[in-house]
């Protein structure tokens, strides 16, 4: 009937743990990888994609031996893998320049737009969430859910028409696309240290992060009205506990736990859904870039676009687990 | 407890149709205005798609019918070279506005029905195989859904999009555009229904009327089918009304970045893609429409699936 | 109605009526209550399910689900009255003067704070101590409560105390503020006896030792008659009596209390049935005898129905891919026993000590990894398809929860045919017949066919379950805790349907319960079993006059005791 286990600090368990996640996100970035190498092998041919119409088998032959298209799959995967890990994706059948320097050169603006409406998803989410959960049935709550309804209705694309139409067209008040003016920081062009690289922000992250954030917010106000109806938040109303200390010390603790998984989740999707933001303004990034692979069948492109962005959500799921295990003693013991 | 009376012949069991009327779930619809609200849109602009060619003014896809010269009429007002007038405008080709969202919204729905169709019956079928049998099965079913749903949706239906595009012979792209869009979108939402149901057998298969069937040796199809599938039904009748509303804007989408609809044959997103290029030079009513009715129909299906989660929700009651 | 004070009374309610309003019209859970509280004693709140105790206990603590709301009447505290009072009001009351205890510690704390968070939160709200005081008092209370090493458990987090240890964590935070009255509502339910005994003796002890006044609801009638100074009977929102727990147990006046305690099985006599004291038009009529008629007599062979060897079964407690990493439970551990044709055989232990595991492997629905069943002679644990479709035939089951055991998207008539029919053992034609007549004799009438579970109440359910059964004509029937989820007047009528079974249509039985007075009344042999093995078996006389293990004296020294409850209606004893 004792149980004196003690938690030790360095729990085995922990270790074994996070081993176990490692483990499990390798596996997933080989299962990508290998979907990522079976467009290249399957998916038109790259030959046909590389070469122009004027072309002598022995062009062929020499291009297939050169791409080590005449080695036997598992070999060919391993190769790719090998160059992959190196950071080599192949040539764009598009642009004709090697996919990695496309991808580095695009990838600062995705990140910035990524970080700025991530933050403004998860900061308001959680506030409004909390808001209309603890202020149930009110005016402002129900105000609150009702639009927010309308922003899960409303596609991403014509929020930033919209935005676009009042903001750029009506006011002018805000540029309509691309990112301003940018500053070299060695490989790194950043938007931030500029006024009309913030400003040119302000759009394309709004719309970016209004649905994650109606996404997260109704998602937390379920998971509060939840933990309310708990019996310890009865038990700590009986033991008459203020209600501040109830609401953003028992209840949000909890309620917290099963929204950071949904969120890792959601932050992942952010820099998925920027395909969409940067089609409507033009926005420099990789979300563009891989739109127009797609218009084009760049497969190099897309494949590395699918390897970069899976690196992305493992690491960004591995930290979710990690916080988890942080906030959650039950898995610490 | 209390034990009603119940072998009293004197009482007749009120009819079938009084007593689904009677049911907590019809009086919660009758009590929820948005849900009523929302249950007549969906209603009226299901049936104006499926009868289209009934109610358009013009055939949009018949090229006998249109007259360049009707282009960029406003809404309303009569054109200035034929004198002819349309609710909603035309577009730059002359095609009656109103009557392309017709057609469009048969386009959308359609993806939207057949995409959300084929993920539950995917979804379904795998969550109660990965909940009744358990072990290697589950484990490979629900890790293959835990990888997928480390990708969002659009993107994975993006790229089974571009697949389909490569592997589909040009002469044939457009026509097996909408097929692919179904499948992309089909495939890309499996995964929710998946969890679900296995979330739901888990639990059902605890229960003690699982133990009763097979006690008398039922199979396990037949305890899956029969006995299971019954009891797990409404949530995913919430998550089809939910998916239902994340397919048409996930079809709009990729219709609207010129991945899905082709032109040939326009959804609501390939018309808001074809109108967004008219905004700024004042044609307002080529975006605005198709827009206002792609709005209108997610909101209210999103709307359906909100009451339907906390009327069948036996928690919220 | 008139009351006369104690100068010192605690706690007053006076006609109190709490209300809920339903799509249907206003619900009354209580009509016109009315109880005190003294310092130093415990006053007992009895009823079954519906009788609205519960919420009598959070109409005190101002916490009504919902939208309850008290309708009508006072709530006094020291002659003071509290109830109405606004929300701030309420809360500077709640843990301060009055506290409350709640059924399942296991959901009752908080997961992600630690006891010592819990406890010096609660204890610096309400006494203003510093950090350093309320840690020095967060250790004492745990020392009181009975928390071995409380240093040590301050920094641990719920999940790491057990059942029992978790409750008297519980109560510790009750305690915090120092309240005047306690409310503890089902505090014990969740807990198995031994736990049981040793919390109600802590809340016994602290209740003298403070002189709180405390109000204790409760279902069980045991509980009451060991625990509690005073008592009040509750049916249907009502109070139909309250007096000092001897007089009320020993002499009750009002029929229900009557009925009621005429329910409760006693480990000290057996009875031939159950006395049925009709009240409150809950009396329904069963007629298990004409059913005998129809029934096929089989001459059973020689030797026992039912043969049992050496039965184990390991479940996987943590997996892994190397399978000498893989860890295993053993929940029933070597267990042989036999059942003689036309008895009943009791399997009785706690939780987790593999009864049910055992009723499972007997009927066929785990695999057994060692040992096997014999019926008639013949081995069906892995047997042809013909054994076992013989065997599955003759068998039936009925099931604990009346709530999980029958398909409640299936239609009743379906529910109660589908043995028979999938087995082939009625025609199709005369299947609606058969489901009538049955639903019939169970006392529920024909027409019940076509409604569905959910319009039945638990004793009704069960009925259902036991017309499905039925159904087969099976020759043994097991019954793996029939009746643990019904309340006493319920089970009664249960058991006494099982007992006609037996009776009229000489049924063997295997009847798994953890309730040793249900055994004692129903069982002609009894099996104790202890973490998964078989320690003792013997006539239920015998075991009951003479156990001859510590555990299964340790088991019967801890049944509530009843000898305060009345004997009346118990004439026909055997």
């Amino acid at each position: 009937m004792l149980d004196l286990a003690s938690p030790a600090p360095h729990d085995p368990r922990m270790i074994s743990f996070i081993l176990r996640r490692v483990f499990q996100s390798i596996l997933v970035l080989l299962i990508v990888g290998l979907v990522a190498f079976s467009m290249f092998t399957f998916v038109g041919d790259p030959i046909d994609n590389m070469l122009g119409q004027e072309r002598t088998d022995a062009d062929i032959a020499r291009l297939r031996a050169q791409l080590g298209l005449d080695q036997p799959f598992p070999v060919q995967y391993f190769r790719f893998l090998e160059n992959a890990v190196q950071g080599n994706f192949g040539i764009s059948y598009r642009q004709g320049r090697p996919v990695a320097d496309i991808l580095l050169e695009r990838a600062p603006a995705t990140l910035e737009l990524a970080f700025v409406s991530g933050f403004l998803a998860i900061f308001f989410g959680i506030v409004l969430g909390v808001f209309t959960a603890l202020r149930r049935g009110t005016v402002a709550a129900n105000a609150v859910m009702t639009i927010s309804l309308i922003g899960v209705s409303l596609p991403t694309f014509l929020i930033g028409i919209l935005l676009i139409y009042v903001f750029s067209v009506e006011l002018d008040l805000l540029p309509s696309f691309g990112r301003g003016d940018t500053v070299n920081l060695g490989w790194w062009s950043t938007g931030f240290l500029t006024w009309s690289g913030l400003k040119a922000l302000i759009l394309p992250s709004i719309t970016l992060g209004l649905y994650q954030m109606t996404l997260i917010m109704r998602l937390v106000r379920t998971e509060m009205l939840e933990v309310l109806r708990q019996d310890y938040i009865r038990f700590a109303r009986a033991r008459g506990l203020r209600d501040r200390a109830i609401h953003f010390r028992h209840a949000l603790k909890n309620t917290l736990v099963p929204v950071i998984t949904v969120t890792g989740l959601q932050l992942g999707s952010i820099i998925a859904f920027a395909i969409i933001t940067e089609t409507v303004f033009q926005w420099p990034g990789v979300g563009l870039l891989f739109i127009n692979a797609i218009q084009f069948v760049d497969i190099p492109v897309m494949a590395a676009y699918l390897m970069l962005i899976s690196v992305m959500f493992v690491a960004i799921n591995l930290i979710v687990d990690l916080l988890y295990f942080a906030i959650d003693p039950r898995l610490r013991t | 407890m209390t034990e009603m009376p119940v072998d009293r012949p004197d009482v007749i069991p009120p009819s079938r149709l009084r007593r689904a009327w009677d049911s907590d779930f019809a009086w919660s619809f009758r009590h929820s205005p948005v849900a009523m609200v929302s249950a007549f849109f969906t209603a009226l602009l299901v049936l104006s798609a499926v009868f289209a060619p009934l109610l358009a003014t013009t055939n949009p896809y018949d090229p006998a019918s249109l007259n360049l010269m009707n282009g960029f009429t406003a809404p309303g007002t009569p054109n200035a070279f034929t004198g002819e007038s349309f609710l909603m405008g035309t577009d730059d080709q002359g095609r009656d506005v109103f009557s392309t969202i017709l057609y469009g919204m048969r386009i959308s729905l359609f993806v939207g029905f057949a995409a959300v169709l084929l993920a539950m019956l995917i979804g379904v079928t795998l969550g109660l195989v990965a909940g009744y049998r358990g072990g290697w099965v589950e484990t490979l079913i629900m890790r293959t859904a835990d990888v997928q749903l480390t990708f969002p949706a659009i993107l994975v239906a993006m790229l089974i999009f571009g697949i389909a595009k490569g592997v589909t012979p040009v002469e044939y792209r457009d026509q097996m555009a909408i097929w692919v869009l179904i499948l992309a979108i089909g495939l890309s939402d499996w995964v929710q229904f998946a969890r679900v149901v296995r979330g739901a057998t888990l639990v059902e298969r605890k229960k003690e009327y699982v133990q009763a069937a097979q006690l008398i040796g039922r199979s396990g199809f037949a305890i899956t089918f029969r006995h299971i599938l019954p009891n797990v039904l409404s949530p995913v009748l919430v998550i089809a009304t939910i998916s239902l509303a994340l397919a048409i804007i996930a079809e709009a989408t990729l219709s609207f970045l010129g991945v899905g609809a082709p032109p040939t044959q326009p959804s609501l997103g390939t018309l808001i893609r074809i109108g967004q290029g008219f905004l700024f030079s004042g044609e307002w009513w080529i975006l605005f429409f198709p827009a206002v009715t792609l709005l209108v129909l997610a909101l209210s299906v999103n709307l359906l699936g909100d009451w339907l989660r906390d009327a069948l929700n036996p928690r919220m009651r | 109605m008139e009351r006369f004070d104690m100068p010192d009374t605690l706690l007053t309610i006076d006609d109190l009526t709490v209300a809920f309003p339903t799509r249907r019209g206003l619900f009354e859970a209580v009509k016109h209550a009315a109880l005190t509280v003294e310092p130093g004693e415990i006053h007992g709140l009895v009823g079954e399910s519906g009788a609205g105790k519960s919420t009598i206990g959070a109409a005190i603590m101002g916490l009504l689900e919902g939208n309850g709301h008290i309708a009508g009447g006072t709530v006094s505290f020291r002659g003071e009255q509290i109830s109405g009072r606004d929300s701030a009001a309420m809360r500077r009351l709640r843990g301060k003067t009055i506290s409350m205890i709640f059924q399942d510690p296991l959901t009752s704390l908080n997961p992600l704070f630690t006891v010592g968070e819990q406890l010096t939160e609660t204890i610096q709200e309400h006494l203003g101590l510093s950090e350093r005081e309320a840690a020095q008092r967060a250790e004492e209370l745990l020392t009181r409560v009975g928390i071995p090493d409380p240093k040590t458990r301050l920094d641990q987090y719920p999940h790491q105390f057990s059942g029992g240890m978790r409750q008297r964590v519980v109560i510790a935070l009750a305690l915090c503020s120092e309240p005047d009255v306690i409310i503890a509502d089902e505090p014990t339910t969740a807990l198995d006896v031994a736990i049981q005994k040793q919390i109600l003796e802590l809340i016994r002890d602290l209740t003298t030792e403070r002189q709180v006044g405390v109000i204790l609801i409760t279902h069980d009638m045991g509980v009451i008659a060991e625990t509690t100074d005073r008592v009040t009977v509750m049916y249907m929102g009502e109070v139909v009596e309250s007096g000092p727990t001897a007089q009320v147990l020993g002499h009750p006046e009002h029929a229900y209390t009557k009925s009621l305690i005429a329910a409760v099985p006693r480990p000290e006599v057996k009875v031939r049935r159950f006395p049925q004291i009709s009240y409150g038009g809950r009396e329904t009529t069963f007629n298990i005898a004409d059913l005998a008629r129809n029934w096929p007599t089989i001459k059973p062979k020689d030797g026992p129905l039912i043969e049992a060897r050496n039965l184990t079964k390991r479940f996987l407690e943590k997996g892994s891919l190397i399978p000498s990493m893989r860890r295993y439970f053993t929940a029933v551990d070597d267990v042989s026993f036999d059942i003689q044709p036309g008895e009943v055989f009791g399997l009785v232990g706690e939780s987790g000590s593999g009864k049910s595991t055992i009723a499972r492997m007997i009927a066929g629905l785990y695999d057994l990894d060692e040992g096997e069943v014999l019926y008639e002679g013949t081995r069906v644990s892995g047997a042809d398809a013909q054994t076992v479709l013989d065997y599955r035939r003759d068998i039936q089951m009925i099931f604990q929860d009346p709530y999980s055991s029958l398909n409640p998207r299936h239609r009743v008539d379906h529910i109660v045919a589908e043995p028979a029919l999938h087995l082939g053992m009625i025609p199709k034609a005369e299947v609606g017949a058969r489901v009538a007549e049955l639903l019939d004799k169970v006392g529920l009438g024909a027409e019940a066919g076509m409604k569905y579970p959910h319009e039945f109440s638990g004793g009704q359910r069960q009925r259902i379950s036991i017309a499905r059964a039925l159904a087969t004509q099976p020759r043994f029937l097991i019954c793996d805790e029939p009746t643990s989820a019904l309340d006493v007047s319920i089970q009664a009528q249960i058991l006494n349907i099982l007992k006609d079974l037996q009776e009229h249509l000489g049924l063997t039985m295997l009847f798994i319960s953890h309730d040793l007075p249900v055994v004692r009344q129903m069982c002609d042999r009894v099996g104790v079993l202890k973490d998964g093995k078989l320690i003792e078996l013997a006539e239920t006389e015998t075991l009951f006059a003479d156990p001859q293990t510590e555990y299964t004296r340790e088991l019967l020294r801890l049944m509530p005791k009843t000898d305060l409850l009345s004997k009346d209606g118990l004439a026909d004893a055997v």
